[in-house]
């Protein structure tokens, strides 16, 4: 319950705040919100295992950001940043299908 | 699918010993459905943390709210984001190379169209030119051929009767001598119009001119230029002369325009053809 308010509220302050992407964020936030999408979606699978830890899940939810983030930012210094971009997109991409069909067995037995 | 994978999450292996610190409170609703094998541990859970939610779901919340904050912000800026400031130079490079094909496509559509376009006016005003001689033709075979009324320069020559009949001939001289003199249209007396085919021909009442009779005085309208008709009448011994000696008199004017309003029927050519071959 208080999990999804969080989520409607950070919605709803991204929409009345609507601020813009500083620069230097622009090419690691969208690598970052899909990485945190991975995390979430592992902590509701954990969770309907019966294995969420919130600590686990802060820390999975942080490291991933941090260490997409990072992959990212590594790729550009080295000039494969779009590349990597597509490689950590499709890695998650594949983790988030996972977790979700994971999901879906506990919660339609299909 | 890789939903088969024996952990698809990493992150979460601590879980299984991070489940050691949290069983007490976490496995409680787990346990009673464990008891009532018609109800579901996984739905359970679910509906457990939406109606008792826990101090644990706050940290679990504010991660979510940063998650759809974040999220909102990136679509936005998605969206709104037409300027190309922050991206990378490979994929500015891929832009402009795209968008230079685009443009080499365009501009090359552009010169196929622009071709299609001169070549239809091209053929558009070949079509215009050659209706308008087919136009111009018919106007003056209509004039030739005495179907449509006619005005302009020339002479009106009044033939008057006074002590003898004028002969065919010399009225047929007259109108020879016009014709050679570059008459465009002739009419007697305002209601014959004279044509290619037109003949005279003496009878009993006088001169028939296409089967009507001419009534004296013989008034001809001849459209041409003034000067050299009227050249084509006075000569010596030309048919002024010869109609003089008829026994008439003969008066011509040289109004400002002549009209001539009466019109020939078409005759349609019973045994000329037109020669493709030539």
């Amino acid at each position: 319950m208080i999990a999804a308010l969080g989520l409607l509220i950070g919605i709803i302050a991204g929409l009345l705040f609507a601020p813009d992407v500083p620069l230097s964020l622009q090419n690691y936030l969208p690598i970052a919100v899909v990485a945190a999408l991975d995390a979430v979606f592992g902590g509701l699978r954990a969770y309907l295992d019966g294995i969420f830890d919130d600590k686990v899940f802060v820390v999975s939810f942080v490291s991933n950001v941090v260490i997409a983030a990072a992959i990212v930012y590594l790729g550009d210094q080295l000039g494969v940043g779009a590349q990597l971009t597509t490689g950590v997109v499709v890695v998650l991409g594949i983790r988030i299908f996972s977790n979700v069909a994971a999901i879906r067995r506990h919660v339609f037995h299909a | 699918m890789p939903d088969d994978t024996p952990d698809p999450t990493p992150e979460r292996e601590p879980g299984p010993a991070g489940d050691a610190p949290g069983p007490t409170p976490g496995r409680r609703p787990e346990q009673d459905p464990e008891q009532d094998p018609e109800q579901d541990p996984a739905r359970d859970r679910l509906r457990v943390a939406f109606t008792r939610p826990s101090s644990r779901q706050a940290v679990v919340g504010v991660l979510l709210a940063v998650l759809g904050f974040a999220f909102v912000v990136q679509v936005r800026d998605t969206a709104a984001n037409d300027t190309y400031a922050g991206v990378r130079e490979s994929d500015l490079i891929q832009v402009l190379n795209g968008l230079t094909g685009t443009a080499e496509r365009a501009r090359r559509e552009v010169d196929r169209l622009e071709t299609r376009r001169d070549d239809l006016q091209d053929e558009n005003s070949a079509r215009a030119a050659a209706l308008d001689e087919a136009e111009q033709r018919v106007r003056t075979l209509n004039i030739i051929a005495g179907l449509v009324p006619v005005s302009g320069q020339g002479l009106r020559v009044t033939i008057t009767e006074s002590t003898s009949r004028v002969s065919v001939g010399s009225l047929l001289d007259t109108v020879q001598e016009l014709r050679t003199a570059g008459a465009e249209a002739m009419e007697f007396n305002d209601e014959i119009r004279l044509g290619a085919d037109s003949s005279f021909q003496a009878s009993v009442g006088g001169i028939e001119l296409d089967d009507r009779l001419l009534e004296p005085p013989y008034v001809l309208d001849v459209i041409g230029d003034p000067h050299v008709l009227r050249t084509a009448l006075t000569f010596s011994s030309g048919p002024l002369e010869s109609l003089e000696n008829d026994g008439a008199t003969v008066q011509v004017e040289e109004p400002e325009t002549v009209e001539v309003t009466s019109v020939r029927d078409a005759r349609r050519p019973e045994y000329a053809e037109i020669d493709e071959g030539q």
